[in-house]
């Protein structure tokens, strides 16, 4: 199955999704812009901090609601910016939590328990103010009547503690990770840090897994212990390298400055993003296309360095 | 040695970083600080990351709490989940200071990092939480670095994302919250404390060539500065390592 089958396949109108990654490290930029040029609309995305992935969607018009801790690209975007504009304009409904509740949130789907306790936020408006209203949960069958509840301590003060809050589970119907090694199965070696991609890939009905190389399965069996997913999981692997492109993949290339400061300039004036849109995504029908249109040499100023994980003297 | 505010920021924070710390730290200005605290006044701290990296190496400046730089060489790589429990844990967050930054602050140290204006209608959004709220809620210390102006020192915070000692005292108990909250607040122009009884914002300290009262003219809310003392402009020795060991690309200062 390639990239594209795969997006037809599982991502949806109005399907509920989650992405995996961190700011500008991970996300799943090939899916993501396969999605884009697939004009799939009315998603309703569940994001901690993926940033780069969320902005492109957000700023295609694909989502409609976005459940999220953290809209920022590191110091190319401290917040990234089609999401502010999106959130300014009422074009997306939006509801907040923290990075550590929504890593919660998907460990408790990943587990099959509908909620998890944590003493985050208490007293803060993250639990007072709502984005989706009563009424807006209560019609939609797919989203809990509560953003959370906040109770007494059933143990009473055992650990010390009086009150908790419990964030309700997220069940995606798909996940989309992007990760340094998969086997063909769907077994999955994520280097460095995983982030929350274990827990978003483990919570949803379907997984999509796009990597920077496909190896033969003794090899991700021969060392075990660094195999953070099995493959029972997996929906689709595609092999995709430079998959994260324009984010970092620890171990192959670093994220692209040249690129994220463009893309910061061009997300500030409609015009110039939906020329971006037109000329960076549509036009290119593949990720190997849209490589091709960035160049081989842009390409070689991020490669690792394999002894760092990065490119240890890329100008930034 | 002449040198730029954001440099006495980075070294204001730094000084108040101590061997026994674990640092959380954000991006940008917040990253420079704990880099610097680890490379001139407090080496045995340790500096971790809300996405999962504990005790980098940090041989390059992170440009993102996600930045492959934090991986290279870490004492252990895990994920958003080993973070925050880390932090949740009684043992371990009672050594965590958190460095936070917002676009709002009240005199109780409560922050903002979400909109600006009404939740459902923002005139501005900003980025939200993140670890932000998970941090000021676990955590024995923060420091805020904030940019002294009347629109982010406010009476009223338009949107409470970060508690600090919500209303007062006993604030962070009736909600629940563990014992912690915030510790110092890093402007451009000087340095703020809480008081331990009323648990309200006062001047520390302001930088040379800063007088107490400008500070105050660029606050909405009052703070006692009986307390205030001029402080120490860096040495020429913390304004090398910084800008040599620390960030030599110039990329935040």
């Amino acid at each position: 199955m390639d990239l594209k089958e795969a997006v037809r396949q599982y991502v949806k109108h109005g399907c509920h999704l989650s992405i995996g990654g961190f700011t500008i490290n991970r996300n799943p930029m090939a899916a993501v812009y396969e999605i884009i040029r697939q004009k799939i609309k009315d998603i309703h995305l569940y994001a901690h901090s993926n940033g780069q992935g969320v902005d492109e969607l957000v700023g295609a018009g694909c989502i409609s609601c976005l459940e999220i801790a953290y809209g920022g690209s590191g110091k190319f975007a401290s917040t990234c910016i089609r999401f502010k504009k999106a959130v300014q304009e009422k074009k997306i409904k939006i509801e907040d939590y923290s990075n550590y509740q929504m890593s919660l949130r998907f460990l408790a789907g990943s587990m099959g328990i509908a909620f998890l306790p944590t003493r985050s936020s208490l007293g803060s408006d993250i639990i007072n103010r709502w984005g989706f209203s009563r009424e807006f949960r209560q019609e939609n069958p797919r989203l809990p009547d509560q953003k959370l509840i906040v109770m007494e301590n059933p143990f009473e003060n055992w650990c010390d503690t009086k009150k908790i809050v419990l964030v309700p589970a997220i069940i995606p119907d798909v996940t989309i990770i992007h990760v340094q090694k998969a086997d063909v199965r769907g077994n999955c070696r994520i280097e460095g840090l995983t982030f929350a991609d274990v827990e978003q890939a483990k919570a949803a009905k379907n997984l999509i897994v796009t990597c920077e190389e496909v190896v033969d399965e003794n090899y991700l069996k021969s060392d075990p212990d660094r195999n953070q997913i099995p493959f029972l999981h997996a929906s689709a692997v595609i092999h995709i390298p430079h998959g994260a492109y324009p984010c970092a993949c620890y171990g192959y290339y670093d994220y692209d400055p040249i690129f994220l400061k463009d893309y910061a300039k061009a997300a500030g004036d409609d015009i110039q993003y939906h020329k971006y849109i037109q000329e960076s995504i549509l036009n290119n029908s593949t990720h190997d296309d849209f490589l091709d249109y960035i160049g081989k040499d842009r390409l070689k100023l991020i490669a690792a360095d394999k002894d760092y994980g990065y490119a240890k003297n890329l100008v930034r | 040695m002449g040198y730029t505010l954001k440099e006495m920021m980075a070294i204001a924070a730094a000084r108040e970083i101590q061997n026994s710390d674990v640092v959380f730290c954000g991006t940008g200005i917040s990253m420079l600080a704990a880099m610097a605290a680890k490379n001139i006044n407090a080496p045995e701290s340790t500096i971790f990351f809300e996405t999962g990296a504990i005790d980098s190496k940090l041989e390059d400046l992170p440009l993102a709490v996600s930045d492959s730089r934090i991986m290279y060489q870490a004492s252990s790589n895990g994920g958003l989940l080993d973070s925050f429990a880390f932090m949740q844990n009684r043992f371990t967050g009672k050594h965590v200071v958190g460095i936070l930054g917002a676009a709002q602050i009240d005199i109780y140290g409560n922050l903002n990092s979400t909109v600006i204006g009404d939740y459902n209608a923002p005139d501005v959004r900003f980025s939200g939480s993140g670890g932000a709220c998970d941090v000021a809620s676990f955590v024995s210390k923060t420091i805020i670095f904030m940019k002294l102006e009347k629109r982010k020192f406010k009476l009223k915070l338009d949107y409470l994302t970060s508690p600090g000692y919500l209303d007062g005292p006993d604030g962070r108990e009736k909600a629940g919250l563990p014992e912690g909250g915030p510790y110092r607040v890093i402007t451009d122009m000087g340095v703020m404390g809480f008081d331990g009884d009323s648990k309200k914002m006062f001047l520390k300290g302001y930088y040379p060539g800063i007088s107490s009262g400008k500070i105050l003219e660029n606050m909405e809310f009052n703070i006692d500065i009986s307390r205030a003392e001029k402080m120490d402009a860096p040495t020429p020795g913390e304004l090398t390592l910084l800008r040599e060991k620390c960030d030599p690309q110039g990329l935040i200062l």
